[in-house]
C-alpha cells in the first residue's frame, strides 16, 4: 500500500480540474448541492488522496490504513468525486447523487465505500479522529488521521473540546486541514462571528500550525506529508481558499453555498472549466 | 448489603481492563474513578476532562478502530448534552460504546435537576440499535457490565450515586430478559430501579394481603423491550401499573403502553414523576418519598382503579371473603 498513485497520464493538477467538473456536474442534478464549499476543498481533497494518504480501494478495510473524515460532510460530493477518480467507486455511479436508489446521499454515509464514518452535523470530525488516531496508539501502529473542517464549523464548541484533548493526549498522527474559504451560509465568517486571529487560536490549543494557499496543490501535498511537524503536538493546516473556485461567476459570493445549476448555468460552468483549464 | 450501582460497576470493570485489553475506561473528571484505579488501569484509563460531546466522539472513533469503550459522565450529560454525539456518532454505526451513566432518575438527590435524570430513557430508548438497562442493584450492574463484553451495539446503563438497597437474591438477570420477581394473576406491576421495585414488592405483598394477587415484573431493560414477557404477564391481568424514577412521559410506562397498545390492550396507569421540574430538596429517597413513588401509592392506586371498574362492572372481581 503506498501512498502515491497517479498514474503517469495524470497530474494533480489534471485530477483536480475532473473532480472539479464532476461536483459540477452533480449541482446540475434535481437536488442541487453544496457547490462552493465544495468546490473550495478540491484541492485539498486532491493532495490527500492523490499523494499523501495511504488508502487501497482493493484493501479499504485493511486496519494499517490511513483515515480521513471530512468533518464539513456539506462538501460530500467533493469526496465522493475524490473517492470516485481514486478507484473507490465507478466514476459513472457520481451521477446517481441525491437520485433515489443511490447510496449518493447529500451527506457522507458509510455505505459508500472510502468512507470512514457518517458526518454532516458540524463539529463532529475533530472528536471522532482523535478516536481513530488514540486507536492507532492503542494498535501500536504509524497510521496517520486525518480531518477536514470547514471554517465556518469552528464555531462549534465541540471543536474546540476536541482541541483541547488533542493537544493534552499529544495526538501528533492527527492532521486537521481548515478549508478557510471565508464564507459561511449567508455571509462572511468575520462579520458573522469572528474566527481571526485563526493560526493563533490554535497555536494557544497547544496545535503546530502552518497556513497555505488552499489551492495550491504541490504545497497541500509537502505540507501534509511531512506532519507531525513538531513532535507530540497535532498539526492543523489552514488552507486560504476561496468558495466557489474555479467559477469565476460564482466565486466568492455566500450565494453559492447551495446551488442547484440550471442547464443555461451548467453550460457556463462548464466552459469556465474548460477555459480556466484546471482553473490556475 | 446496601450498595451503589456506580461503586458496583468501578469495581467491577478493573479486573475486567486487565483482561481484556482492547476495553478502554474513558472519565469527564467525574471522581468516580481514584488515583489507585488510575494507576492500576495504566493506558486503559483517560481522564479526558469535562468535555461530554468530546467523550461521546472519541469513543466512537476509538469503537471504529476496533476498541470497546466504557464512557463515564452523569446521565443528565450523556442523554441531553451529548445526545447528538450518542445518536450520529455512537448510535448511527452501531459501535460498541458503554455509556456508564451515574446520577440516574432522583439519584442526585439534593443537587437539583442540573443533575437530575428524569427524561434519559425516553431518549436513549427511542434510538436505534440502543441497548438501554436500568440495573437494580450492585449484583445487577455488575452482571450488566460483564454481559456487554459480548454485547455487539451501543449500551446505555443507568446508574445511580449512593448506596442503594438490594433485592432478594435471585439468578442474575440477563439483558433484554424481564425478571419476574413474583407471580399473580389480577395485576401487573412493572418496575424498573432500586426504589421502584422495591415498591412493587412490598406493594405487591400488601396487595395479597387485600386478596389482590399481582405479578412483579423488573424491567431492567427498556430496549429493546422483552414484548413476550410483558405479553404473557399483562394476558391474565386486569389492570397493569407502570412505576419507574422518570417523567411519567416516555420512559418505561410509555414502552409498556406502546407495546401493550399493539399486542395485549390493557388498562395502563403510569407512576412517575409529576410533569414539573424537581422543587423540593432532599436525598434519592427523601424525593421518592416526597413525590410518593411508594409502594403505598402503588397499593393505592391499584385498588382504586380495581374499585371503580368493578363499580363499572367491566371487571368482574372475586370476592376474597367467599
Amino acid at each position: 500500500m503506498t501512498g502515491v498513485q497517479v498514474p503517469v497520464r495524470d497530474t494533480l493538477e489534471s485530477l483536480a480540474a475532473r473532480i472539479r467538473s464532476h461536483v459540477v456536474n452533480m449541482c446540475a442534478g434535481p437536488e442541487g448541492g453544496h457547490l462552493g464549499g465544495a468546490l473550495s476543498c478540491i484541492e485539498v481533497l486532491t493532495a490527500l488522496y492523490f499523494s499523501v494518504l495511504k488508502v487501497d480501494p482493493q484493501r479499504s478495510d485493511d486496519p494499517a490504513r490511513d483515515r480521513f473524515l471530512l468533518s464539513k460532510g456539506h462538501a460530500a460530493i467533493a469526496l465522493y468525486a475524490t473517492l470516485a477518480e481514486r478507484g473507490f467507486l465507478p466514476v459513472e455511479e457520481l451521477a446517481g447523487y441525491g437520485r433515489p436508489g443511490s447510496r449518493l446521499m447529500g451527506h457522507p454515509v458509510r455505505a459508500v465505500p472510502g468512507v470512514e464514518l457518517p458526518t454532516g452535523s458540524l463539529g463532529h470530525g475533530l472528536a471522532l479522529a482523535c478516536g481513530l488516531a488514540l486507536a492507532a496508539r492503542y494498535a501500536g501502529r504509524d497510521s496517520r488521521s486525518f480531518v477536514l473542517l470547514g471554517d465556518g464549523e469552528l464555531q462549534e464548541g465541540s471543536v474546540w473540546e476536541a482541541a483541547i484533548a488533542a493537544a493534552s493526549l499529544r495526538l501528533d498522527r492527527l492532521v486537521a486541514v481548515v478549508d478557510r474559504n471565508g464564507l459561511q451560509l449567508t455571509g462572511p465568517t468575520e462579520r458573522i462571528a469572528p474566527m481571526e486571529p485563526m493560526a493563533e487560536r490554535w497555536r494557544a490549543f497547544g496545535w503546530a500550525v502552518r497556513d497555505v494557499d488552499g489551492h495550491d496543490l504541490p504545497q497541500l501535498a509537502d505540507h501534509l506529508a511531512a506532519a507531525p511537524w513538531e513532535p507530540g503536538r497535532p498539526s492543523v493546516l489552514i488552507a486560504r481558499t476561496v468558495k466557489g473556485h474555479g467559477l469565476p461567476f460564482l466565486a466568492g459570493r455566500a450565494a453559492n453555498h447551495y446551488v442547484t445549476l440550471s442547464p443555461r448555468n451548467h453550460a457556463r460552468a462548464i466552459d469556465a472549466l474548460h477555459s480556466t483549464d484546471a482553473v490556475r | 448489603m446496601n450498595r451503589a450501582t456506580r461503586d458496583a460497576y468501578r469495581d467491577c470493570l478493573l479486573p475486567l481492563l486487565n483482561q481484556h485489553p482492547d476495553l478502554i475506561c474513558l472519565d469527564t473528571d467525574t471522581g468516580l474513578f481514584g488515583a489507585q484505579f488510575a494507576a492500576a488501569a495504566g493506558d486503559q484509563y483517560l481522564n479526558l476532562g469535562i468535555a461530554e460531546h468530546n467523550l461521546m466522539g472519541i469513543a466512537a472513533g476509538l469503537a471504529a478502530g476496533g476498541r470497546m469503550p466504557f464512557v463515564n459522565t452523569m446521565a443528565s450529560f450523556a442523554a441531553c448534552r451529548a445526545l447528538e454525539a450518542i445518536k450520529i456518532d455512537i448510535a448511527y454505526n452501531q459501535l460498541p460504546v458503554r455509556i456508564m451513566a451515574t446520577h440516574g432518575g432522583l439519584a442526585a438527590g439534593h443537587l437539583g435537576p442540573t443533575h437530575q435524570a428524569l427524561e434519559d430513557l425516553a431518549v436513549l430508548r427511542v434510538l436505534p440499535g440502543m441497548t438501554v438497562v436500568v440495573p437494580v442493584d450492585a449484583a445487577a450492574t455488575v452482571a450488566f457490565v460483564k454481559q456487554s463484553l459480548g454485547l455487539a451495539g451501543p449500551l446505555y446503563v443507568r446508574l445511580g450515586r449512593k448506596p442503594s438497597p438490594p433485592l432478594p437474591v435471585l439468578p442474575a438477570p440477563v439483558i433484554g430478559q424481564a425478571q419476574t420477581l413474583r407471580q399473580g394473576a389480577e395485576v401487573l406491576l412493572a418496575c424498573c430501579g432500586p426504589f421502584a421495585v422495591l415498591g412493587c414488592l412490598t406493594a405487591a405483598g400488601a396487595l395479597a394481603e387485600q386478596g389482590i394477587e399481582a405479578t412483579v415484573l423488573n424491567v431492567h431493560t427498556l430496549r429493546p423491550l422483552d414484548t413476550a414477557t410483558l405479553v404473557a404477564a399483562a394476558q391474565p391481568a386486569t389492570l397493569v401499573v407502570t412505576v419507574e424514577e422518570h417523567w411519567r412521559a416516555g420512559g418505561l410506562g410509555g414502552a409498556v403502553a406502546e407495546a401493550l397498545a399493539e399486542a395485549e390492550p390493557r388498562k395502563v396507569l403510569r407512576l412517575g414523576m409529576p410533569d414539573h421540574f424537581v422543587d423540593a430538596v432532599g436525598s434519592q429517597e427523601y424525593l421518592v418519598t416526597h413525590y410518593d413513588l411508594t409502594a403505598e401509592r402503588v397499593v393505592r392506586t391499584v385498588s382504586t382503579a380495581l374499585d371503580s371498574a368493578a363499580r363499572s362492572g367491566t371487571i368482574n372481581r372475586k370476592d376474597p371473603t367467599t
